[in-house]
């Protein structure tokens, strides 16, 4: 099955919530340092996180571009699309 | 608005840190090294557990006369770069002996070891390469990925085949791979498996760059790091080191059996556009690889006290990594209990490193303590006797 960019926004929201220090209300437009109060390594290892459950390698230097959950969800398919 | 307000909140951490009349420690002075293992600091003799001067040579005899002479030979600087006035005969020398104790061909030296990480991967690594960083890596090995255009992905820390998974993912992608792997971790003292990742190198036809910052002189039978312990020196392709850790002085290198290394002393900027190392700073090294290489018994007497120190610091109930190494940390949850902690050692004449998160793996403050093969016995129980007071008159230690 491909994922589209929502379906990758709501396993993002999904994996985050699994962590208690993140804020409930969170969405696709939440800003991800911002609003998660993620550093830098955090979002890192955070990224790695869905990497493994998405089967996919996302540059570090993408990150960079990368403000909110669904800038990582457009990312993410479009990485999976080049492959 | 200032130009500084993008930092207010690094001022806050900070404030957060000294609050209640505790040092900056980032700030500690160490008014005069009295020997390689006590300094004088705030005016009082403190032993020294925090400075990667694993063999004590930094106050070697030889390399102090070996400095002295060639100041009053060859002057104080070379006041240029290395591709323009700043290669003089003694960089050459050194070179020379880098290849010959690493049994390798080329050897380019750099002014820190900071620079040599920056220099080598930023240039190895081109637009269209990728390179694979342990997510642990070193902040000069993530700067010197930042520096270069190559596509950059992390694997997990020490983890060979979450490697292997993300080159697998790469199969059939253009461009060279590079991976970067540090011998022993500077946080916690954690070795690098590294025949697990020189075999992933050889399935996936990567290439291979091994830090060895903290292992020469430390580890493997003639001191040349993981790999020679390991038995795989002919899977890493690219060594780098520092001087600042077993040579006790300054400088870095990276050492290689490619005849492409030469070419990068043309498109290493942290090489080109920095002024090369002093003489007197290469002919202290010199001497300090002498007795590297002739006294074999200063990594016998090191790694002994690394285990006395590591098994001394677990006997008093605290929590360390589990690898006896001469990086031996303590790990705390609180960084406000770490902070007090490290102020009550410095005060009982114990200085050791803080270090707090992000730069730490997984969140975590640390004690960090290096080990030396210049402590004596005496040294390192009294270590971790100021350890146990302390972590007694907190509360934190587990039940021994």
């Amino acid at each position: 099955m491909s994922e589209t960019v929502a379906s990758v926004s709501a396993l993002i929201v999904k994996t985050l919530l699994a962590n208690p220090k993140v804020p409930r209300d969170i969405n696709g437009s939440s800003k991800i340092v911002e609003d998660l109060a993620f550093d830098s390594l955090a979002v890192m290892n955070f990224v790695m996180e869905i990497e493994d459950t998405l089967d996919v390698s996302v540059p570090l230097d993408r990150l960079a571009d990368i403000r909110t959950i669904d800038d990582l969800a457009a990312c993410i398919v479009s990485l999976k699309q080049a492959s | 608005m200032s130009i500084f307000s993008k930092y207010e909140g690094l001022a806050s951490a900070l404030s957060a840190v000294t609050a209640g009349g505790g040092r900056n420690p980032f700030n500690v002075v160490i008014e005069k090294p009295i020997s390689s293992t006590v300094g004088l600091i705030e005016g009082r003799e403190t032993l020294l557990f925090g400075t990667n001067n694993y063999l004590g040579l930094s106050q070697s005899p030889a390399a102090i006369e070996a400095a002295v002479e060639a100041a009053k030979a060859y002057g104080v600087g070379t006041t240029g770069s290395r591709i323009a006035n700043g290669t003089q005969g003694l960089h050459r020398q050194l070179e020379e002996r880098l290849c010959a104790f690493f049994r390798r061909r080329h050897c380019m030296v750099f002014s820190t070891g900071y620079q040599a990480n920056l220099g080598t991967i930023s240039a190895l690594a081109g637009k269209d390469d990728y390179l694979l960083l342990d997510a642990d890596s070193h902040a000069s090995i993530y700067d010197g990925s930042r520096l270069g255009h190559a596509q950059v992905i992390r694997f997990r820390h020490n983890d060979a085949d979450d490697l292997h998974k993300r080159l697998r993912r790469l199969e059939g992608t253009p461009g060279s791979k590079l991976i970067v792997v540090e011998g022993i971790y500077s946080m916690m003292g954690d070795v690098v498996p590294m025949a697990e990742f020189a075999a992933v190198k050889r399935e996936t036809g990567a290439w291979l760059l091994a830090d060895e910052a903290h292992s020469v002189g430390v580890m493997g039978e003639h001191g040349r790091g993981v790999a020679e312990a390991d038995g795989v020196e002919d899977d890493v392709d690219f060594v780098v080191g520092t001087f600042s850790k077993s040579l006790g002085t300054v400088g870095g290198y990276c050492v290689s059996n490619h005849d492409g290394l030469d070419l990068i002393r043309l498109c290493s900027r942290p090489y080109m556009f920095t002024a090369s190392l002093p003489p007197e700073v290469i002919a202290a090294t010199m001497a300090a690889l002498t007795e590297l290489e002739n006294r074999p018994e200063l990594r016998v007497r090191l790694m002994d006290n690394a285990r006395r120190l590591h098994a001394g610091l677990q006997a008093a109930g605290l929590r360390t990594g589990p690898q006896a190494s001469p990086v031996v940390s303590v790990i705390l949850d609180d960084v406000a209990v770490a902070v007090a902690f490290w102020n009550r050692l410095l005060d009982l004449g114990g200085y050791v490193n803080l270090s707090l998160p992000p730069a730490t793996p997984d969140q975590h403050p640390l004690l960090r303590t290096s080990v030396m093969a210049t402590h004596t016995p005496e040294q390192i129980d009294r270590a971790v006797e100021i350890f146990a007071v302390v972590a007694g008159e907190m509360g934190i230690n587990r039940a021994a």
